[in-house]
């Protein structure tokens, strides 16, 4: 593991809101994916995660809310480990957002995507509504409820995407590729939106400027493993260790 | 006789219905032609059922029975299909299919099946769209060379074969995408679902004028024409 300097000031074991600890994982067929993953991030850390195709970064990002099931290792999230008993629990505490957004919304209407998480989560019927008209004002699609969704373009669908997590109040963001797609403009808004939003955020991304602008610590990832953590800054200015992985600088 | 009318005072309903929520009866119609292969599975009631024989058709090996009795059942199976049909095609039009999703909940029609159709109205725009930029990508490979032999049929039909086939399996990842999507927001395989609102006052005084009328025509059916 390449550490650059700036590694120690976040990886703090304790207050670790995000806490990854050995993490392996084996498919079914024998493949395996990630080969002892360990990360620490703290309450309200916005985190990159870069790496070429095939790096294990979306299979990582799955075990963050338990639809994996580590093989080996521990993921625990603002205390709570991530297993069979908590599966809810986290399963509130952790938004995982898709890239494409046509798997993420998977209702008639915005509202019902925007609500299906709330409604499985319980709440009555006027704080889900509260939720939803919330979510919808925070991705900046305020009136959009009664929407269809492939009525709507592919930088609207991505904010909607955003808020169907949005409207249960996640501590953790986990987004995977949320810029891809998007025209200049829509990743503007997203670039703003990002910043914004309170949430601990771990985000992956091919996107080195969208890394550059809005996440202060990034990752990368290959076969596996961790083979970088450290401030953005150091990390994309170094050229080689990017290329080494199938990266370039913004 | 009694059951024509009742058919054809329902049919005017549709159509006073159909003029008020200015669609024309010309849209209703025409998307009830659908109705069709069902006359088509009545017809051979003509020559099955025996009472009131019409005639006969003699075809050499067997002799066919034209029974009026028959006659009457297909033209009433037939106008009951093509009024049933207008009126679907007329609350399809009315309705929005959220709101329709939430009249076959009320009616109590079991969720699963409401999370099976609602899951297909979503994806059937984004399965026609994959399927139309299969076509494309095809399409803009289809060159032609001059003086040489096109592919024949069963090249082509092995190449449709194989577009349906990989539609098939990216409509299969993509669902589990979208399970997994489910998921993680809390799905458990149980849909859940919001508490109902309570029926507005008018959308009661449609359903029992509705409820009423459709009493009502039997009722003169039954009155006009008591024995049939």
């Amino acid at each position: 593991m390449t550490s650059t300097s700036a590694n120690s000031a976040f990886a703090s074991a304790n207050g670790a809101w995000v806490d990854v600890a050995g993490l392996h994982f084996r498919y079914p067929d024998g493949f395996d994916a990630l080969k002892g993953i360990t990360v620490q991030i703290a309450k309200g850390e916005k985190v990159a995660l870069i790496g070429p195709n095939g790096a294990g970064k979306s299979t990582f990002m799955l075990h963050l809310n338990g639809i994996n099931a580590p093989s080996e290792g521990k993921v625990t999230v603002g205390g709570m480990a991530v297993s069979r008993e908590n599966l809810g629990r986290v399963r509130a505490e952790v938004g995982l957002v898709f890239q494409d957004p046509d798997d993420q919304l998977f209702s008639p209407t915005v509202y019902d995507d925007v609500a299906f998480g709330p409604v499985h989560m319980g709440l009555k019927k006027d704080e889900v509504d509260e939720r939803v008209t919330r979510a919808l004002a925070d991705v900046g699609l305020s009136g959009f409820e009664k929407r269809l969704p492939h009525h709507m373009s592919i930088g609207q669908r991505k904010r909607a995407a955003l808020a169907t997590v949005l409207s249960m109040s996640p501590s953790v963001l986990v987004l995977d590729e949320p810029s891809a797609g998007l025209d200049p403009r829509g990743r503007r808004e997203l670039i703003h939106l990002l910043r914004d939003l309170p949430q601990t955020m771990l985000v992956s991304t091919h996107d080195m400027k969208l890394v550059a602008e809005v996440f202060p610590r990034t990752i990368i990832m290959d076969a596996g493993e961790i083979v970088a953590d450290g401030g953005t800054a150091a990390i994309l200015a170094d050229k080689d260790l990017l290329e080494a992985h199938g990266l370039e600088q913004p | 006789m009694g059951s024509f009318l009742a058919l054809g005072l329902a049919w005017l309903a549709v159509l006073v219905v159909s003029l008020v929520a200015r669609i024309g009866p010309q849209r209703v119609i025409r998307g009830s032609f659908i109705a069709l292969p069902f006359v088509f599975a009545a017809f051979p009631l003509i020559f099955t059922k025996h009472g009131d024989p019409l005639g006969s058709i003699d075809l050499g090996l067997f002799t066919l029975r034209i029974s009026g009795e028959g006659i009457r059942i297909v033209a009433t199976v037939t106008l009951k299909s093509w009024i049933s049909v207008q009126a679907a095609a007329l609350l399809v039009f009315t309705t929005t299919f959220h709101d329709l999703l939430e009249g076959l909940a009320r009616l109590r029609f079991p969720r699963l099946m409401i999370a099976i159709v609602s899951l297909m109205y979503r994806y059937l725009a984004v399965l026609t769209g994959e399927a139309s930029r299969m076509m494309r990508a095809r399409s803009a490979r289809m060159a032609e060379q001059a003086g040489a032999r096109r592919p024949g049929v069963r090249w082509q039909a092995r190449v449709v074969g194989n577009k349906v086939g990989a539609l098939f399996i990216r409509s299969y990842e993509r669902s589990e995408r979208v399970y997994v999507a489910m998921q993680s927001r809390g799905y458990r395989g149980q849909i859940a679902h919001l508490h109902e609102r309570p029926l507005a006052l008018t959308a009661w005084a449609t359903l029992c004028g509705g409820l009423l009328m459709a009493v009502m025509f039997q009722f003169a059916a039954r009155q006009w024409f008591p024995h049939s």
